[in-house]
Parts: structure tokens; C-alpha cells; sequence
């Protein structure tokens, strides 16, 4: 299938982020109904007190979770960009979790199945980017992200020269 | 039940045994979570006149029916114990990340009792309790241990909770820290887990949170996240607590040089507005909170270059003006050693401060200092001397009893100025020109707190004429305590506070959407009386005297001697009069006591049985 929808993807902006993981609790009280951030689809990172930000799949073109599933369980649906999990096939033996640069993709011990953002495609937008109290994630494109930077890039070298 | 486990984890250090013990909703829902269920467990489980640093005390980490939800500012727990600085309720409360993995490894309180042996740590892996050896974490600062165990047991989630060297030495006001700095901070439990040789406490917590009504609670939550970018939390989240520098030294109420004055020379170069131009480096906040009000500040040049410490207002004032110190870096070093050795900064700069004015005043010279000029404003004195205090090294030794043992042994008239209340040193609030505060301090039921008696937003309200003590305060302090124990135990933060409209309404409603438990208004009103009775019956069984209720003799003596509160003193009458006034709203009788009836009242029967039994 032809894809006719830009690749986009939950984007978060490191500076706004302040580490308070609302997010991975309306992920996961939105997908397993209960508040499960083991499960929830956006994780956050913080490796040192101020350095924080949040992930969760970015749909890689060349996604190495799908060249590395030896069961051919995963897949990228070319209608919407984003990966497709046939759990009939998946035996959560987690190779695409190692695959995975990002630590965007979980196992579900209860379904031995793995679990992966969705971009919540039922609604109007992804809960997580409902939710985000600073704001500081957007259903973005690699398009978008670069710009921003492009922007703040000419911003700071305006007040350079200045 | 909803949310909660209805589970209590029972871990004896001397036999290296545990239990679970079942935790009824009857109990749950008359005291919540928190400081509440916290207070009671401490009574059940506590020997009458146990000393705070023995085996008999028992150290109760408690978490609440909103924890692991949603619900904004919700991931918290109370750490409750008996004092080991003032002999009553040490009931302190933290934040984060280890709140929530207590929750989400299945239980609603850990009960520590006993004592070990040799030096241990706990590492709770959701139903697996390993009991470990710990000499090696032995001399490591909060966030060193957190990175060894979480290095032994390899895994990120493993949040930690631990004591520094300052807890391992018993410092009186040791406090226990989790996610490298966040901390319980007051009244010394740090040396309650020292005196167990319990080094950390580390948990994995991977269990769901079920709630009754998801969708519902989603709803309200939201709304919530809202507000809290609104002018509600407009203070907390763009200059955060360091805000109040600036007023408080307006108003007077700023206390420096240990209380010698009430506004500081030096407050612009301190201040929050100063602090976010030249050192901020990144707002944070905790899990599960919308504000953010953690302002994370770095030191760019000179000898802390590099340097990157969290400051609120408490530990700001406690290092800066109370000690005559206008140098950030050497605040912001300060800071550090104190989470480094694991000991309350309000506390730390307080007994500084004393110690810097009996200095002064030649009660402690160089011979006793080892050739240190301990004066105010002498900032690499204070570094220095939070080293010594954190390994209780020379003097250091006696201002780890705080000022009110330490002054007992100094003698000297240094009495007149150790500043505390039933042993708890005071905030940064000055009672002379905040008087309804001044109640607070003396009647505190953990000692001389802002916290559990938030009475300076009382004085702070127009209207009110803070620098006169007048009929009705006490029933003002009253339902500030009430409703700060209700915030305590549900635990919501209290910068959250401005967000509801009808706070009981509101917070009912929360709680019954979480847990199921039905909860009127009403009922959460009384909930707040009922902490807080809970905790003067704890207080009474252990010797509380109406002498207690008291502050330290320069809030007679010594009048401010500038600013806008130029004069202000407080009278022993007018301190009189209002504590009376307080004991009567309270209904309790002319000598602070609580009548039979009044626990029956609100519904306390169990806590009778125990007193009785």
C-alpha cells in the first residue's frame, strides 16, 4: 500500500518536560483501564534531575522492531503510519524490545504480547497529548521537529549577531 | 475495595521476619491514608514511653487512597514515628517516585519495627521481601545509595528511599530521603531508620492501580491539570517557594540572624526573582503533578562551579538569612551537604544560627570551634559546619541534638535563643509580627511548624491585623490544622490547594471515585478534627504537658528592631489568651486535654479501646 499519510509521531519537547509521567498514567488508564505505567505506551526518562523527556514509538522507516521479529508479528500499516501487531503471531519473546533504540515497545505478561503506542487513532487526538499538563508533547513530523529546530537555530544566531 | 490494598507490611529487623496484615475499610476510610492512618498504626503498634531510639518504636511508611492514580499531586506517603527530637508525633511527609512504588508493589502502609543486628536494607520486590547487607552503603549520601542498589539489582525502577551518614550517626533531625532529593524532612525519622540500622529502603513496585470510577476521575483530574496552569499555582510554578523572600522580608517576617531581626539586608541578592535570572537550570516536578514547582538551580562560576542543588523557601531561609548568609553558592553547597548526610535544612540552619550567636556572645569561642570564627554571615563557617554536624565531628556533636538539648548543655542564658517549639526548630516565619502563626508554633503537635499550622495565611489575609492577638484566632488555627491534616492524609500537596473550588466537596468526591468508599464532605470535614485529636491522644500517652505548648523566651524579650513590623513583640498574655481560645474551639479542656466525649464524638472508639487497653 501506497503511504499517503506524513509519518507522525509523539513528540516531546525536553525543555517543557518536567518528568511528572501523567502521561504514562492516562496511557495506561486509556489502553488497559487502569493505571499501569509497566504498560503505559509513552515512558518517561530521566537520567539526571534535569535532564528529562518522554518516548514512545517513533514508527522508523526502516523499523529494525520488524526486521528483527523472527515471528513476522510486526508490521507498519502504510494507511497510517504506524506499527500493526498480529498478537497471533506474537509470542513476546522480545527481540523487537532489544531492537528498539527508543525502549518504545513493552511485554505484556498477562497477554505474553508486546505493546507499542498506537497515536490512540479512536480519538481526536492521543491522550497523552490531551493530557500533557506543560504542554510539552505534539503529534509531530520529523518535517515539524526539524523546523522547530531550524527556528530556534536562526533565533539564537539573530541574538548572536545582535 | 478500590485503589487501596486494604494491606499492611509488617518487617521486624530483629527476627528478619515479615507479615501482612489485613487494614479494614472501616479503618481506612475513618483515616484515610497518610499522616492519619499513619498516627494510628503508630499508636497501635507503639509501646506507651517507648524511647524514640529504640527497637520499640516502630516507623510507619504510609501511603493513600489517591496514590498510583491520577489525582494531581497525589504520589505521596507520611512517614510517621515518634520523635527523636521531640519526644511526641514525628509524622513527616515525602514525595515521588518511591511513594509510588510503595502503592504499586501492594501495600497501603510498611510498618518497621524491632532492630537489626548489623546494618541491612530492605529491597521490597512487589511481594518478595530480600533482607540485604548494607556495610557497604554505609558513609554514601542518599542519591550514591540509591545509584549503588539500583546498580546491584539493575533495574531503573528501583526506587529507594535511605538515610545518609547524618541518619547512621542519629542526628535528632536526620531525615529519609528518596529519589536522590526528596525527603521527610522534619522531626528525625531519618534517626528512628539509623537507630533500627536500617540503611534504605528499596522497592519495585510493578502492580496496576484499579479505581472505582475511571472515566469519572479522568473527568475531574483533567479539569484539575487545568487550573493548575492558572493563577491558581502561578507562585509554585514560576518562581516556586523561593517567592516568599521578598514578601516575608517586606512584611517583616523573615527571620535572620536567628531571629535577632525579622528582615534581611541581603534578601534581593537571595531572592526567587534573583535566583530564576542568574542560577535556574530546569523546573521539574514531582510524579503525578501538574505545577511543577521544583526549581532546580546551578552554580556557573567560583568554587561550587558546577553545582546543581533544589531550593525551596524553607531551606533558603534556614541557610541564608537565619544564618547572616547572603552567598547563593554557599547556600546552595549547604544545601547539598545537608542532603548529602541526610538532615532537615530547617533544622541544620537552625541550630547554626544558634550556635553562631552563641559565638557571638562568647559562649562558644575557637577552642571549642577548632579555630573556626562561627559568625553570622560567615558562609564558609556554615558549610563547615553542616559537615560536622553530618558526622557529628566536635561541636558539631552537640548541634546534632538540636538547640533545645543543645542548649540545655550549653547553658549560659543560650535558652533565651534556641529557637523551637517542643523541641522542633521553628520555619521561616516570624511569630512576633505573624501572631495567629505564633499560636500555631506553640501549640503545634509536632513542635513549631508552618505545615501542620499554616496559620501565617490567617495574617497574611486581608483583614486581619496580624501584629494583634485577638478572641477567634484559635478557632482560626483550628481549621487551618484541620484542614492541613485532611490535605496530609488524603495526601494531596498543599500547593494544589488553590485549585478547588470547594476543596471538601471536591475532594469527597475524588476519594469516592478512587476507592468506592462513600465520603460526604462532612465526613472529610471531620476527618481533619479526627487527625489531629488522634495525634494530641498519641502526644498525651506519651507526657505532653500543658508547658509544652509554649515558644522560646525572645518572642517576649526581644522586640523586631527594624523594618514595618519595627516593635513587634509577643506578650505572654496575649500567647496565653489565644491558646486558651485555641483549647476551647478545639473543646478540649482549660489544660489542653481531650474530654472523654470528644473522641467518642467523632467517632474514635478504637482509639479509646487502645488508650484503655
Amino acid at each position: 500500500m501506497d503511504s499517503d499519510m506524513e509519518r507522525r509521531y509523539i513528540h516531546c519537547d525536553a525543555d517543557k518536560c518536567t518528568g511528572c509521567r501523567i502521561c504514562e498514567l492516562v496511557c495506561s488508564a486509556s489502553k488497559e483501564g487502569r493505571f499501569h505505567q509497566e504498560l503505559s505506551r509513552i515512558r518517561v526518562a530521566q537520567p539526571t534531575p534535569t535532564i528529562v523527556t518522554s518516548i514512545a514509538c517513533r514508527f522508523c522507516e526502516n523499523a529494525p522492531c520488524i526486521a528483527g521479529c523472527p515471528k513476522d508479528a510486526l508490521s507498519m500499516s502504510g494507511e497510517t503510519n504506524t506499527l500493526k501487531l498480529d498478537k497471533a503471531r506474537c509470542t513476546g519473546c522480545g527481540w523487537c524490545i532489544e531492537a528498539c533504540d527508543f525502549g518504545a515497545i513493552m511485554l505484556d505478561r498477562s497477554t505474553k504480547s508486546v505493546v507499542m503506542c498506537d497515536l490512540c487513532l479512536s480519538l481526536p487526538e492521543p491522550r497523552c497529548v490531551e493530557i500533557c499538563p506543560k504542554k510539552a508533547l505534539s503529534l509531530s513530523t520529523s518535517e515539524a521537529v526539524a523546523q522547530k529546530a531550524r527556528d530556534r537555530v536562526a533565533t539564537t544566531s539573530k541574538k548572536c549577531i545582535v | 475495595m478500590y485503589s487501596y490494598s486494604g494491606k499492611c507490611l509488617v518487617v521486624d529487623l530483629t527476627t528478619q521476619s515479615t507479615r501482612l496484615e489485613e487494614l479494614p475499610e472501616s479503618l481506612l476510610s475513618s483515616y484515610v491514608g497518610g499522616v492519619g492512618l499513619g498516627t494510628r498504626l503508630l499508636l497501635e503498634k507503639s509501646t506507651p514511653g517507648a524511647e524514640p531510639l529504640s527497637p520499640d518504636n516502630p516507623v510507619v511508611f504510609v501511603s493513600s487512597g489517591l496514590a498510583g492514580t491520577m489525582v494531581p499531586t497525589a504520589s505521596k506517603h507520611a512517614v510517621v514515628t515518634k520523635s527523636p527530637l521531640t519526644g511526641l508525633v514525628g509524622d513527616s511527609l515525602s514525595s515521588s517516585h518511591w511513594s509510588l512504588a510503595l502503592k504499586r508493589a501492594g501495600y497501603d502502609a510498611l510498618i518497621i519495627t524491632g532492630m537489626a543486628s548489623s546494618w541491612v536494607s530492605l529491597f521490597i520486590d512487589d511481594d518478595i521481601v530480600h533482607f540485604r547487607k548494607a556495610d557497604h552503603l554505609l558513609g554514601k549520601g542518599s542519591s550514591q545509595t540509591e545509584e549503588a542498589i539500583r546498580r546491584e539489582t539493575g533495574d531503573n525502577r528501583v526506587r529507594v528511599a535511605s538515610i545518609g551518614p547524618g541518619g547512621e550517626r542519629l542526628v535528632r533531625y536526620a531525615c529519609i530521603s528518596n529519589d536522590s532529593n526528596r525527603q521527610a524532612g522534619r522531626t528525625g525519622t531519618g534517626a528512628v531508620m539509623g537507630s533500627k540500622r536500617l540503611k534504605a529502603i528499596a522497592i519495585r513496585g510493578t502492580k496496576p492501580i484499579s479505581v472505582w470510577d475511571l472515566d469519572g476521575l479522568q473527568k475531574v483530574c483533567a479539569d484539575l491539570y487545568a487550573k493548575a496552569q492558572t493563577s491558581a499555582t502561578e507562585k509554585y510554578r514560576m518562581l516556586g517557594t523561593p517567592a516568599n523572600v521578598l514578601v516575608l522580608n517586606r512584611l517583616s517576617a523573615l527571620p535572620t540572624r536567628n531571629f535577632q531581626q525579622a528582615s534581611f539586608e541581603g534578601a534581593e541578592g537571595i531572592s526567587g526573582e534573583h535566583l530564576a535570572e542568574c542560577y535556574l537550570a530546569k523546573v521539574t516536578a514531582c510524579a503525578s503533578c501538574p505545577i511543577a514547582c521544583e526549581h532546580l538551580y546551578r552554580v556557573q562560576d567560583g568554587p561550587y562551579a558546577g553545582l546543581e542543588m533544589m531550593l525551596d523557601y524553607e531551606t533558603l531561609f534556614a541557610l541564608g538569612p537565619l544564618c547572616g548568609i547572603s552567598s547563593v553558592p554557599a547556600i546552595l553547597k549547604a544545601a547539598e551537604l545537608c542532603d548529602f548526610y541526610g538532615i532537615d535544612t530547617i533544622s541544620t540552619g537552625g541550630c547554626i544560627a544558634w550556635a553562631m550567636e552563641c559565638f557571638e556572645k562568647g559562649l562558644l569561642t575557637t577552642n571549642d570551634t577548632r579555630g573556626l570564627r562561627l559568625s553570622f554571615g560567615n558562609h564558609d563557617a556554615l558549610v563547615e559546619m553542616v559537615e560536622r554536624i553530618g558526622k557529628r565531628d566536635g561541636v558539631g556533636d552537640l548541634l546534632a541534638e538540636g538547640t533545645r538539648r543543645a542548649s540545655a548543655q550549653l547553658k549560659g542564658g543560650s535558652e533565651h535563643w534556641a529557637i523551637h517549639s517542643k523541641g522542633l526548630e521553628l520555619p521561616g516565619y516570624d511569630p512576633r509580627s505573624m501572631k495567629t502563626q505564633a499560636l500555631g508554633f506553640a501549640v503545634g503537635l509536632r513542635g513549631g511548624c508552618h505545615n501542620r499550622s499554616p496559620s501565617y495565611e490567617v495574617d497574611m489575609s486581608p483583614g486581619v491585623d496580624r501584629l494583634k492577638a485577638e478572641p477567634g484566632r484559635g478557632l482560626l488555627n483550628k481549621e487551618k490544622e484541620d484542614f492541613a491534616a485532611v490535605l496530609d492524609s488524603l495526601i494531596l500537596c498543599k500547593f494544589i490547594r488553590r485549585c478547588f473550588e470547594d476543596f471538601f466537596l471536591e475532594a469527597s468526591r475524588l476519594y469516592t471515585l478512587a476507592t468506592g468508599i462513600n465520603m460526604s464532605p462532612a465526613d472529610l470535614r471531620q476527618v481533619g478534627e479526627r487527625v489531629n485529636n488522634l495525634k494530641k491522644a498519641f502526644n498525651i500517652r506519651e507526657g505532653w504537658t500543658h508547658a509544652d505548648d509554649w515558644l522560646p523566651p525572645r518572642m517576649f524579650k526581644d522586640p523586631i528592631p527594624s523594618g514595618e513590623a519595627k516593635g513587634a513583640v509577643l506578650s505572654e498574655a496575649e500567647l496565653r489568651m489565644m491558646i486558651d481560645d485555641y483549647y476551647k474551639a478545639r473543646g478540649w479542656t482549660a489544660e489542653g486535654l481531650i474530654p472523654p466525649g470528644k473522641l467518642k464524638e467523632l467517632k474514635m472508639d478504637d482509639v479509646i479501646e487502645l488508650l484503655n487497653g
